[in-house]
């Protein structure tokens, strides 16, 4: 008898998420915690040098003399949640790429924590692929990476190549990536990790070189993502493209944090700010 | 520009109300970002990116044959070239020949074996920096870039074998049954190397200075080898203690198991018996294997890859950051 009313209890408890989407509770998928990041930069000392310097610097332990710190992050704290997708806004250097690089767990916190649900994917500006490969096997490496299965790719291998448009204008995957212009080079990296379901994708300047018709396309192909039910973060210096994707922003300056509310609020107060 | 935290969208709502970023953290299940998974759990991953690491090592080893005019041709041409400079050398200059039976054959197995080692560590040790983009990019157990450069070894080793064999041939080597030996000796150098790899791998992701000191490890490796010359009359005086340490080199484990496997006579003691002829010149001494010696190939192989495995997988957060 206790167990079973134990087990409806578990049941009833699990549904609480999926029941109460709105307003009640609603599902938490990224928390940061008071992050600070700081930046060790080691100075002109560290170079190459010859074979001896390198051998008594390894010997001796010594770090190179002149290390520099940058606080990029300093104390920022806020939660996204499933089905959200967030901007981030902010002049440059003031922290965004850091704290996506944060969120995505590639770089360290020096104090706080972040949380996140599943592992967080990252596309960046310059996340170059495999330039020397031609695009059809970016496709399918980028695919298995991921963790697809060799059938899974093959069925989604001409979707994910029709979305990216690269062969639009001619043959164009059968070419080593390093050829392509660096808008093409986005939109193939863009079709290849949106090809899978993430449950957090951040997104750092990967759609500002593609052409309109493709940021159309990536924006609806963002709304999907955040129905399955994924949280998108998205940097971009095109407060439109901001505004059309996102119902939520964040502005960030010098790596703290100034608003954190409904896009038109934010982008209004941000754009005031530059006017000023 | 004040902070909003009392009324931000940030803050949980409903039943969550008041609860600390960590107690939310802790409530749905969320994990530390970029936290290292357990052992079996980065196993089961791996194991997963399987097709991942054979599709990668393939396309890489395509992209090599079909780009560079003359790539393909320089990954054969290189360890000849260097096996004729060390017959010139090793063999020739310093008599390296009368001494070793076969000596063209056995130079260029070694050679070979050697370099497939060699060229395992030095893949492995830029394997991480030279794929920051994807790693950075896609999420996937970072241990596929050094394992993957491994099986990329393995695939122009073999392509190699060939040539190797023309030469096996041409010194008067007929095929044997001991060529089976072959395989389970690359096998276990495999293993060795993919070990290597993934501690140079762990070791190149970091300190830039270790690239700068490669080429002088991996030439005193080679030398104290025995690659060109017979390493067991080089050191014929020694303390007992000393050989058995030289001996116990894997390097020289995997050439002499190769050089069995090839040319098993140049072993036989009453085919080469060694001494001097009428004339006074020197006779070929033939070769001996250690005691345990499958057995010692087979630890150093087990060994360097737990080791190596564990050792990457200590820093499996750190590989993104450069
Ligand atoms: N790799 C790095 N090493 C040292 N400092 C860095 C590095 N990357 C960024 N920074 C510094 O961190 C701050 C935030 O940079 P970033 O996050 O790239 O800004 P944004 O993306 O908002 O333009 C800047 O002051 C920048 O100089
Ligand atoms: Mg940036």
């Amino acid at each position: 008898m206790a167990d079973i009313a134990m087990s409806n209890f578990r049941e009833a408890q699990r549904d609480v998420p999926n029941t109460a989407t709105t307003d009640p509770a609603r599902v938490p998928t990224v928390v940061v915690d008071n992050v600070h990041i700081v930046y060790k930069v080691h100075g002109a000392g560290s170079g190459k040098g010859s074979a001896t310097s390198a051998l008594s610097r390894l010997v001796s332990r010594k770090r190179s003399p002149s290390i520099r710190e940058v606080h990029a992050v300093r104390g920022l704290s806020f939660t996204a949640y499933k089905g959200e997708a967030v901007g981030l806004i902010g002049s440059n250097g003031s922290g965004k790429s850091t704290m996506l690089a944060a969120i995505a767990g590639l770089l360290p916190p020096e104090r706080g924590a972040i949380y996140t649900n599943g592992q967080p994917s990252l596309l960046g500006v310059n996340a170059a692929l495999m330039n020397d490969l031609t695009g059809d096997r970016n496709v399918i490496l980028g695919c298995l990476a991921m963790g697809m299965t060799p059938e899974e790719v093959k069925s989604r291998y001409q979707e994910i190549v029709d979305f990216s448009g690269i062969n639009e204008k001619g043959d164009f995957i059968s070419l080593p990536m390093r050829t392509y212009s660096s808008g093409m080079a986005a939109r193939l990296r863009f079709s290849i990790a949106a090809a899978k379901t993430h449950d957090v994708l951040l997104i750092d300047e990967a759609l500002a070189t593609g052409d309109q018709k493709f940021q159309k396309r990536s924006e609806a192909r963002i709304r999907e993502l955040r129905q399955g039910a994924g949280t998108v973060f998205l940097v971009s210096h095109n407060n439109k493209a901001i505004r059309d994707t996102c119902e939520r922003t964040i502005w960030i300056e010098k790596g703290e944090l100034v608003m954190d509310g409904h896009t038109d609020e934010v982008v209004s107060a941000y754009e005031k700010h530059n006017r000023a | 520009m004040s902070t909003v935290s009392d009324f931000s969208l940030s803050t949980p709502s409903g039943a969550d109300a008041g609860l600390t970023p960590k107690q939310l953290a802790a409530k749905y299940g969320l994990a530390v970002s970029g936290k290292r998974p357990s052992l079996p759990t980065y196993v089961r991953q791996l194991w997963a990116r399987r097709h991942f690491i054979l599709a990668f090592a393939t396309a890489r080893l395509v992209a090599q044959y079909t780009t560079a005019k003359l790539g393909q041709v320089w990954q054969v041409l290189t360890p000849l070239l260097n096996c004729s400079v060390f017959f010139l050398v090793f063999g020739v200059m310093m008599k390296s020949r009368d001494s070793v039976p076969v000596y063209l054959a056995w130079l260029c197995v070694g050679v070979f074996v050697f370099q497939f080692s060699q060229s395992a560590v030095q893949s492995g040790t830029r394997s991480i920096a030279d794929n920051l983009g994807l790693i950075r990019a896609l999420h996937f157990p970072r241990a596929c870039m050094p394992v993957a450069f491994t099986v990329i070894q393995l695939q122009q080793l073999l392509i190699s074998m060939v040539v190797l064999v023309g030469i096996v041939l041409a010194n008067g080597q007929m095929p044997h049954m001991t060529w089976l030996l072959i395989i389970p000796a690359l096998l276990l150098q495999c293993l060795f190397n993919t070990g290597l790899a993934l501690i140079m791998a762990r070791v190149g992701s970091k300190a830039s200075d270790i690239s700068q000191l490669m080429p002088f490890i991996l030439r005193t490796w080679m030398y104290v080898s025995g690659v060109m010359y017979s390493i067991q009359s080089a050191i014929a005086s020694w303390p007992p203690l000393a050989k058995t340490i030289m001996a116990l080199n894997p390097a020289t484990i995997y050439m002499d198991l190769m050089r069995y496997a090839f040319m098993p006579d140049s072993f036989n003691k009453h085919i080469y018996h060694g001494g001097k002829d009428a004339a006074g010149h020197a006779l070929a001494q033939h070769l001996t294997l250690p005691h345990h010696v499958w057995l010692t190939a087979g630890v150093w192989a087990v060994v360097a890859f737990a080791v190596g495995f564990v050792f990457f997988w200590k820093a499996e957060e750190e590989y993104g950051r450069g």
